[in-house]
């Protein structure tokens, strides 16, 4: 059975003006669907990554399956509890429990007047649990030194900061980390050792992992399966080997022909067209149809739905 | 050859702190050719921006140029005071920064920030600054130029600002364009725009270019020749395909190596023991050897080796092995 | 993986917090601002003598039986014509000796001044809190109750709580009450600051991911407020809360000269000023003059501290 189940999620956000300013323009509100319809399944123990661009809804489903957001339609089931609707506050705790996150900006994501050792242990202590020793041996298993505990934050570098935040993610003994762009702010040499010590704590606790990335060559080297998104909806799902090989869905074909290559000397591609809408007033049909060359008069009116094809799941009229 | 647009000799910037003194950029040279890309990549902290800097006279102080010389078209720049400075920035050097917003004012429309920059420099008349203007506009395809000229900074999206940022450094017809991680803001699909806007107008108008980034695949597609930049020195300087498939410095092969498309295929990524040295501990010798796997004791000793074009700061620079 | 040696058995402790002060910028540019600490020393020696006064003060001016009124009006330094008695600072109309009275009267001012800047931190910081980080409705209404406060001049809202309270005590406690009044009274009319500045960083604080950290492992709101945030927002409160503090003893002062603050018996170096302006067009300068300058030289000091310390404590400017 899969450890995370998704379904129909769907998220919108209210960004109305204030009631006054709406009053005196006489605009009505304004509503931003960040996510939308969204189904996916993840097996424990393997790698799920989402990946789109700004707008896609990525992290707002992230924020959704560690409970810091409440989905406004759809559940999330971790291991068969939706935290959403759990009335049971036993239940719902072991379930926090067993979830973690990784943020991606390692110098927000630690609390500046805290130690390290306080900050690394609050999961645990959170609970009353026993802390003694914990944040040293955690140092260690994340690549740092014990004697860190008693330092604060602002004495470390980017990348061992994102080494404390992986110790703090780990504290509570969770099974699954999502892992918010987890490298996006660290230098290409960091970003490998960082995703080296996740591959190996993967390996060793059997975590499960959510990789949200913007950055193809991470989510490519990382995960087991990919889900790509465009403006809040799910619109190709597949696995790395697959998806690299042979897009199906135009926007996927376009991203990873926009990527820079390492390769790519003086590479002299036709860039693609047009910019992300604006998600308060997305396109109908599908979403992508403005950018796409292919589009047919269907794809302006009819959205396209996830179909299976051959392993993967794509939501475009014309792949197959 | 003719002459280089920008020639940099030895610069060293410093900055005076109560541990002593700190020096972000350490004897660095490197020549910009007319109509030449030249990326300067390194990871934070390398000193990569605070180079660009000194070329246009904005460190911040207490940093300042401690020695060598910055040439702009033959002429030295690095002694000139803040009002001739003033002049070479708008005139002779465009600038295009990360954040669109810290080149356009934000209550001025872009068709008046765009006109007054060309008053200021160019000898036209201010009808043909506008008609200039519109053309600008037009052509770093902002669509409906004619239109949106009218329009403040605010009303376009990111992508657009940094289009119309391009037409505002390039309006004077500078001979130099200072690239400061131009697309890092962007999403890939518009930075894929943005990085063929800025070489194509390059190109036609032979402008030189100092793109600075820290994306090894904007530096491949875009640069002819590189500057591997490590804690404020110059690591490896040489044509694009020559430094990225057969890196001779170390540090540079193990940057190329530590990408997740190097390792395709592979568990584990290649990976850098330890960090980059912060600018107040850095070690005798090469800066690189305490996480270099060839290091030797001449390494550890002064004085250090320095880069120069097409040799790499390195005793023992790799010659023959080739990244896959 | 590690690329670090097994540690060894007996960790280092951490360093002191002391130690952690005297290395850190801050204390550096406090030593490097001869302002800053020439203020810090005359601040201090203030609070110290205010604090010690009953031992350093020559006489008690307020024990009847200490005083001579046949040494009235003795000016500065020099012997009295009657008794021969000298006094540094001079005596007033009854014979106190002035030095004595700036030493007790500073006692006044100081803690109704700390008092009332403490009690205007307190209430601000938590409604700021609150308000930050609950938003909604709750920030709507303490925002709008801290507007209307703004509308009236601080003075006027002291003026109001000591009419009020004056009212409503019995005759034969006014006097002791008349303190806690001042306190309560400059309190209420400065906590807006404070809370607006502490609501603002919370704004910023609680989008950063420290509190998603936090919240995402059931913390309580509470102790998220308390424990995560608080500590966050608190360098720009101890600068207003500085600057406050000279505000407090200026407001403090101007009640008491005007007669609605501080008791004659317990005067404080606004009162103090009240009764020497009384004698200053019949010479007796001394009166009026060395409490002035006092409480100049008090709000003075307390304030270049305090904008030192703005400075300091802001990042861009480091």
């Amino acid at each position: 059975m899969a450890l995370v189940r998704v379904e129909t999620l769907s998220r919108v956000f209210d960004v109305s003006k204030p009631w006054l300013n709406r009053v005196l323009e006489r605009s009505p509100k304004t509503y931003l669907t960040a996510v939308s319809d969204v189904s996916i399944e993840i097996e424990a123990r393997s790698t799920y990554a989402l990946v789109g661009e700004s707008g896609s809804g990525k992290s707002t489903i992230g924020r959704m399956l560690v409970g810091l957001l409440a989905p406004s339609g759809g559940t999330v089931e971790i291991d068969g509890v939706d935290l959403a609707q759990e009335r049971d506050a036993a239940r719902v705790a072991a379930v926090r429990d067993r979830i973690q996150m990784i943020f991606q900006d390692p110098f927000a994501s630690l609390n500046p007047r805290w130690k390290v050792r306080d900050i690394i242990t609050e999961p645990v202590a959170a609970r009353g649990g026993d802390t003694s020793g914990l944040a040293e041996e955690l140092l260690e298993q994340v690549g740092l030194s014990a004697r860190d505990a008693g330092k604060f934050p602002h004495e470390f570098s980017g990348g061992q900061r994102q080494r404390i935040c992986i110790a703090r993610a780990l504290a509570s003994k969770p099974e699954l980390i999502i892992c918010d762009e987890p490298t996006s702010a660290l230098d290409v040499s960091v970003q490998a050792q960082v995703l080296n010590l996740m591959s190996d704590l993967k390996d060793d606790l059997g975590l499960t992992y959510v990789l949200i990335s913007h950055d193809l060559t991470v989510v490519q080297h990382m995960a087991d399966r990919i889900g790509v998104l465009y403006l809040g909806r799910l619109v190709e799902e597949a696995t790395p080997d697959d998806l690299f090989a042979s897009p199906r869905h135009p926007y996927t074909q376009m991203l990873l022909a926009a990527a820079p290559r390492m390769d790519g000397f003086g590479r002299d591609i036709p860039p693609p067209e047009g910019e992300i809408p604006d998600p308060t007033n997305p396109p109908k049909g599908c979403a992508f149809h403005p950018r796409c060359a292919l589009a047919t008069a269907r794809c302006r009116s009819d959205r396209p739905v996830l179909r299976d094809l051959g392993g993967s799941r794509v939501a475009c009229h014309l792949a197959e | 050859m003719a002459d280089p647009v920008l020639s940099i000799r030895d610069l060293t910037v410093e900055i005076p702190t109560r541990h002593g003194i700190l020096r972000p950029v350490d004897r660095v040279s490197y020549d910009i050719a007319q109509g030449e890309i030249l990326g300067v990549v390194g990871e934070s902290g390398a000193g990569k921006s605070m180079a660009g800097n000194a070329v246009i006279g904005l460190l911040t102080p207490p940093a300042h140029i401690a020695g060598g010389e910055i040439r702009l078209n033959g002429q030295r720049i690095d002694t000139l005071g803040p009002r001739a400075l003033r002049r070479l920035r708008g005139k002779d050097i465009g600038m295009v920064f990360q954040d669109p917003l810290t080149s356009l004012n934000p209550l001025i429309r872009i068709g008046d920030q765009l006109t007054e920059t060309m008053l200021t420099h160019l000898d036209i008349s201010r009808k043909e600054a506008e008609a200039r203007a519109i053309a600008a506009l037009d052509e770093v395809g902002i669509p409906g130029a004619a239109r949106r000229i009218d329009s403040y900074p605010h009303e376009f999206s990111g992508g657009m600002r940094q289009r119309v940022v391009i037409a505002l450094a390039l309006c004077a017809e500078p001979s130099l364009v200072i690239a400061d991680e131009p697309t890092t803001a962007l999403d890939v699909s518009v930075q894929a725009q943005i990085i063929a806007l800025l070489k194509r107008l390059c190109r036609e108008r032979g402008t030189a270019v100092m793109l600075i980034t820290h994306d090894m695949g904007v530096i491949a597609e875009t640069a002819d020749r590189v500057a591997v930049m490590y804690a404020g020195r110059l690591a490896e300087l040489g044509p694009v395909r020559d430094v990225l498939t057969k890196p001779q410095h170390p540090y540079t092969h193990g940057l190329m190596a530590s990408t997740p498309l190097a390792s395709r295929g592979q568990a584990r990524l290649h990976q850098i023991p330890g960090a980059m040295p912060r600018l107040d501990a850095v070690p005798d010798g090469c800066a690189f050897h305490p996480r270099c796997p060839a290091a030797q004791a001449r390494c550890t000793a002064s004085p250090r080796p320095v880069a120069q074009d097409g040799a790499a700061a390195c005793w023992f620079p790799r010659i023959k092995q080739e990244v896959s | 993986m590690t690329d670090h040696p097994a540690p060894p058995k007996d960790l280092p402790k951490d360093p002191s917090r002391l130690r952690i002060a005297l290395q850190s910028d801050f204390f550096y540019s406090f030593r490097r601002s001869p302002v800053a600490v020439v203020s810090a020393v005359i601040v201090l020696t203030m609070v110290l003598a205010a604090l010690f006064a009953p031992l350093i003060a020559p006489t008690n001016p307020f024990d009847p039986a200490s005083l001579n009124l046949m040494n009235g009006f003795t000016p500065p330094s020099t012997p009295n014509a009657f008794t021969g008695d000298s006094f540094v600072l001079g005596t007033d109309d009854q014979g106190r000796d002035v030095l004595s009275t700036i030493l007790y009267g500073m006692r006044i001012s100081l803690f109704v001044g700390l008092a009332a800047v403490l009690f205007a931190m307190v209430l601000g910081i938590s409604l700021g809190l609150l308000s930050g980080y609950a938003g909604g409705w709750t920030d709507t209404v303490i925002m709008r109750a801290a507007d209307v406060q703004l509308t009236f001049p601080s003075i006027l809202v002291a003026m109001l709580i000591f009419g009020v309270a004056k009212g409503v005590t019995p005759v034969e406690y006014r006097d002791q009450m008349a303190i806690w009044v001042l306190i309560v009274a400059i309190g209420l009319s400065d906590w807006v600051q404070f809370a607006r500045v502490v609501r603002g960083a919370t704004l910023v604080e609680k989008n950063k991911d420290y509190v998603a950290a936090a919240r995402l492992i059931g913390r309580r709101p509470g102790a998220i407020m308390m424990r995560h945030i608080l500590p966050n927002v608190l360098s720009p409160v101890l600068v207003i809360a500085t600057i406050s503090l000279a505000l407090a003893i200026i407001a403090e002062a101007t009640l008491s000269f005007l007669g609605v603050g501080a008791p004659p018996t317990q005067p404080s170096l606004g009162t103090l000023i009240r009764i020497g302006q009384g004698f200053l067009f019949s010479g007796e300068w001394w009166i009026l003059f060395f409490p002035a300058i006092t409480l100049l030289t008090l709000a003075l000091s307390v304030n270049l501290l305090g904008d030192w310390l703005r400075d300091a404590l802001n990042p861009r400017l480091r």
